[in-house]
């Protein structure tokens, strides 16, 4: 099985002071769905962050789909993030655009027909359960339904790698259900690799998965 | 109203800009224009012994454009009741010649200075009148208005500069987060910053369209059509073609060099 995600003596720090992941060692394969738990600070953020390039390893070597980060040119960074879906705890979606244009975002910088990126769109809208919320702004909605509208934008693409930031944070039962039910979905029907960091892993998952938890700037499985 | 929010502050700043720019244009325009008036009634009397043809009189300076010799005639007509006549032939053999030079320009004051001792270095020429102290006068009133208007646009000048670096920084604010968000999602920098360069044009566009609309109204004022009949110039207060063009270069130039400056500032969030 291909691995999507190496990394070899890993390390990551924002200034020379203080590092934050000290010299991991971790692989991930492709079609994997990976929890990465550990206490607040820890460094999981820090981590998913170098996984798609907003931060470049300090030392070490970190590979993902192929592209090896630490040496990535800026034209490559952006091939390979156009083939990764992020999902952020604060959503991160563009304000003066409506939901059905942020969801639209991946696919108008993959360059999709305009017909494609309509269905698509309206597809992933009925999934999340805001089709009639389509023209409305980011603002105008819930936590739990902004987060839909970020879960969407992830998949609209079909990445081959899905990174989630505390999807569930501060989310209702419902839109957290929905959450992980999406990420589930596109595991097991698209083969699609997901990288979740959490603090808790959901007792209501159907599935495998691998699970990683960081502590003291260290990572290990747990079984 | 969002949106005309938006496109307000820029609009407002690049329009005062091309006021400015403008103004300036037009009293330069001014200025030039009272210069060829001022020139054209402007003229040197040089006396002379000897018969100079107008070659000679060229050669002086180059700044000499037309010579005409002065008929003494009219004035000693009104002599005629007074004397004899036999004596008045006398007096028109022994007179001497007088000519008046037309200048090619309104000169400066050394450019007088030097003409008029080039011309004393000639024997003959025994006076020159080059009405020194009124065409000094003039001229420093002249420099004195263009320094004004100079000081007075270069103000606004920086003013409005001050304003689109505020602009800057307001923009830089509210586009910064879209385009990271793009980023995040692989979308090259042209793609990220379509929309500011679009707005930045749009912006531009809107600023040309209204000073072209202040200015033909101007133009067609007729404020501005008595206030120049008073100072006796005529003038192009607002060329609809080469202005228009001139001020559309310059708002689309400073409003596509504000977002590139963002585009260039921006930090990818990390």
């Amino acid at each position: 099985m291909d691995r999507v995600i190496i990394a070899e003596d890993l390390s990551l720090s924002y200034s020379d002071d203080e590092t934050i992941i000290n010299k991991i060692n971790f692989s991930v394969n492709s079609g994997c769905f990976v929890f990465i738990t550990g206490a607040s600070g820890s460094g999981k953020s820090t981590l998913l962050k170098s996984l798609y390039g907003a931060l470049k390893p300090a030392q070490g070597s970190l590979v993902v789909g192929g592209v090896e980060i630490s040496k990535v040119s800026k034209s490559k960074l952006n091939f390979l993030r156009r083939h990764i879906g992020i999902v952020f705890q604060d959503y991160k979606l563009i304000k003066e655009w409506t939901i059905e244009k942020n969801i639209m975002l991946p696919l108008i910088i993959n360059g999709y027909e305009k017909n494609v990126t309509q269905n698509q769109v309206d597809s992933l809208l009925k999934h999340v359960r805001l089709k009639h919320q389509s023209g409305k702004y980011p603002l105008e909605l819930s936590g739990g339904e902004q987060q839909r509208v970020a879960m969407a934008r992830a998949l609209s693409h079909n990445p081959i790698l899905i990174l989630a930031d505390e999807p569930t944070g501060n989310l209702d039962d419902y839109s957290a259900g929905l959450i992980w039910n999406l990420l589930e979905g596109a595991n097991t029907q698209l083969k699609t690799t997901v990288i979740v960091v959490t603090h808790n892993i959901p007792e209501t998952m159907n599935i495998d998965y691998k699970h990683f938890h960081i502590e003291y700037g260290s990572i290990h499985e747990v079984n | 109203m969002k949106s005309i929010r938006n496109h307000f502050s820029l609009v407002v700043a690049l329009v005062s800009i091309l006021f400015s720019i403008q103004v300036f244009t037009i009293i330069e325009r001014s200025i030039s224009a009272y210069k060829e008036n001022l020139a054209s009634s402007y003229s040197i009397i040089v006396v002379s012994q000897l018969s100079i043809d107008e070659k000679t009189m060229k050669s002086f300076s180059s700044l000499v454009d037309e010579v005409s010799e002065l008929n003494p005639d009219h004035v000693i007509q009104r002599l005629n009741t007074k004397i004899d006549p036999k004596n008045l032939e006398l007096l028109k053999l022994t007179l001497p010649n007088f000519y008046k030079l037309k200048l090619t320009h309104f000169p400066t004051p050394t450019e007088v200075e030097n003409l008029t001792n080039n011309l004393l270095n000639k024997k003959s020429i025994t006076k020159v009148e080059n009405f020194s102290h009124n065409h000094d006068s003039t001229f420093k009133l002249l420099l004195l208005f263009k320094d004004v208007i100079a000081v007075f646009s270069l103000s606004m000048f920086v003013v409005t500069i001050l304003l689109i670096i505020k602009e800057l920084k307001i923009w830089q604010f509210m586009h910064n987060e879209r385009m990271s968000i793009m980023g995040l999602f692989g979308a090259p920098i042209w793609l990220s910053s379509a929309v500011l360069f679009r707005l930045a044009i749009v912006d531009a566009i809107i600023a040309s369209i209204l000073s072209f609309i202040l200015f033909t109204y101007l133009s067609t004022s007729f404020w501005v059509e008595e206030q120049l009949s008073y100072i006796g110039i005529e003038i192009i207060f607002f060329d609809q073609v080469m202005d228009f063009a001139i001020l559309s270069g310059v708002a689309l130039f400073l409003s596509v060099l504000l977002a590139l400056l963002i585009v260039i500032g921006h930090k990818e969030e990390v």
